[in-house]
């Protein structure tokens, strides 16, 4: 059966899916009250997969938990630590506990994470992680050996609309496409009009593409994320308005935040209005807790994701 | 073509001693002179300082090409001062020191740490363009390894990581597929990096490597 989440994206709703970071270490608990808080507020929830390359507790794990707990995980996969046979075998462990999203990167390279020593492994890249999810749907393992029961997935990946150059980015866009993905969260977008251009070239193709929101929470950061974070460009009138804000004289405490909020909620009011795409993919970094501010600044307070069978 | 070596640390290179008081030095005529790891002045130095170390040299040379059949020769030639010593330090890679092993009962200790086969791209700069993966893509990515140049290995076009031509591990350093997209756009060809490349088989030719002719 096609999961909840695959049924949304099939609906005529706009989509809402936002992030969870496992913790390092098997402390559950904040995760799982991130999970409690979000879990019928979004269409599902991805669990990072040692993101940054910094190890932490496994994506496979988070996806239980919010299972458990009556939500609808979306499993990231990346291919920097396991090669095709351990993904594959996580493949049929996940569809064998009920978990069916699979949002398919290559992963951050190791030297910028937290084991700096370990072998990076990319025995498959993104391309061939959708390939290979279809084949073992269609019954078949990569080596090219039949299955005993049968699997069923809803795969995705990642597209940078704000790359440059851009058409590489394009280019690997179509690969994805062909080999399988159906739905693609985009790298954080912050100028509309480019990203309305983009949907100009992703609408020819049948997939569906869910923005992503990162929360801004200072001019600092924004700048910080201009200056580092490859395919990430956020405006100077934004930088501006968030330093305004906490310029102000009679700024309160929190006040860099709040603007973030209000502007991330701002983006995605414009983005549902005028049906820019298909949904939203809300990554709070850390801030998981002010998912529900940004729906509510997004003028989505009392908006129930709806498009699934209960 | 050369072999690149790095020197390893004196500490690294004291504790790959410690079972010796009397040591042989080897450099070698052709890689590591040319990457100034091994040559004739480096040797000299080395002795210096495991002189330093408490060690007494046997003797050293610096062996034309250390990696071929000829190396035998200079080990004859110097018998006497090798067989005064407890081990040879070899300054050579680690083709070197495979060599040496194959015509010297002492044990072989490596001074340096062989990196990669590289090109010389301008004078004292070295590129590794090729890993000797056994299933060669040049012919679809304009020239350009991704085996090796893309940090990742990815035969299927840039991660999300590429930033305004440069990889992500590193500002400094190019992306490769940034590079393979502009070279390929150039010769009109970017239909190539449309074509899906199935995951590599890392075992077109199983380890250990052999090859016979005839
Ligand atoms: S693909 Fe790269 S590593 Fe493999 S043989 Fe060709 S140049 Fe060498
Ligand atoms: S940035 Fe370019 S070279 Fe670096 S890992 Fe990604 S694709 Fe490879």
């Amino acid at each position: 059966m096609a999961s909840r989440f695959r049924q949304a994206l099939n609906s005529s709703e706009f989509v809402v899916t936002s992030e969870i970071a496992p913790p390092k270490g098997i402390n559950l608990e904040t995760m799982t009250h991130h999970v409690d808080l979000l879990k019928d507020r979004v269409h599902g929830l991805n669990v990072t997969d040692h993101q940054s390359s910094v190890m932490r507790y496994p994506s496979l794990g988070g996806c239980l938990l919010i299972k458990e707990r009556g939500g609808e995980p979306i499993l990231q996969m990346t291919c920097r630590d396991r090669n095709r046979l351990a993904l594959e075998a996580d493949l049929l462990f996940a569809a064998s506990r009920g978990i069916q999203n699979v949002l398919c990167l290559t992963g951050d390279a190791v030297p910028v994470g937290d084991h700096k020593e370990a072998a990076g492994v990319f025995d498959l890249d993104s391309v061939q992680l959708l390939k290979a999810i279809r084949e073992l749907e269609a019954g078949r393992d990569l080596g090219g050996n039949t299955l005993d029961g049968d699997v069923e997935f809803c795969a995705g990946a990642i597209v940078t609309p704000e790359a440059d150059p851009l058409e590489p980015q394009l280019i690997k866009f179509e690969k994805k496409v062909e080999a399988g993905a159906e739905f693609f969260q985009t790298q954080a977008i912050y100028d509309l009009d480019n990203f309305a251009s983009f949907m100009e070239f992703a609408r020819q193709y049948p997939v569906k593409i869910l923005a992503g929101i990162v929360l801004l929470s200072s001019a600092k950061m924004a700048q910080y994320m201009n200056n580092n974070v490859p395919g990430i460009f956020v405006p100077q009138a934004l930088i501006d308005e968030l330093a305004a804000a906490v310029a102000a004289p009679d700024a309160p405490k929190g006040a860099g935040l709040a603007k973030g909020i209000e502007i991330a909620g701002r983006m995605i009011r414009e983005i549902r209005e005028n049906r820019l795409c298909d949904g939203v993919h809300i990554m709070a970094i850390g801030r998981e807790e002010v998912v529900p501010d940004i729906l509510a600044a997004a003028g989505m307070a009392d908006w129930q994701p709806t498009g699934r069978i209960v | 073509m050369k072999s690149i070596t790095r020197q390893k640390s004196l500490e690294q290179i004291e504790r790959g001693l410690s079972d010796w008081a009397r040591v042989f030095i080897v450099g070698c005529g052709t890689c590591t002179t040319a990457t100034m790891t091994g040559g004739l002045e480096q040797v000299l130095e080395m002795k210096e300082q495991l002189e330093k170390m408490d060690k007494w040299v046997s003797g050293w040379t610096v062996i034309p090409v250390a990696c071929d059949e000829m190396t035998a020769v200079s080990i004859e030639e110097h018998g006497r001062a090798i067989a005064d010593a407890g081990c040879v330090l070899a300054m050579t890679c680690a083709l070197g020191v495979h060599r040496l092993n194959q015509y010297l009962e002492r044990p072989v200790v490596p001074a340096l740490d062989t990196l990669f086969i590289g090109v010389e791209e301008t004078p004292g700069c070295f590129r590794e363009v090729c890993g000797q993966c056994g299933e060669c893509v040049l012919g679809e990515t304009a020239g350009i390894c991704p085996v090796v140049t893309c940090h990742k290995g990815l035969v299927n076009g840039p991660c999300g990581g590429t930033n305004r031509g440069k990889c992500e591990v590193d500002k400094e350093r190019d992306c490769a597929w940034s590079l393979i997209y502009a070279r390929l756009k150039a010769q009109g060809r970017l239909q190539a990096m449309r074509n899906y490349q199935p995951p590599r088989n890392h075992h077109r030719m199983p380890r250990p490597r052999v090859t016979r002719l005839v």
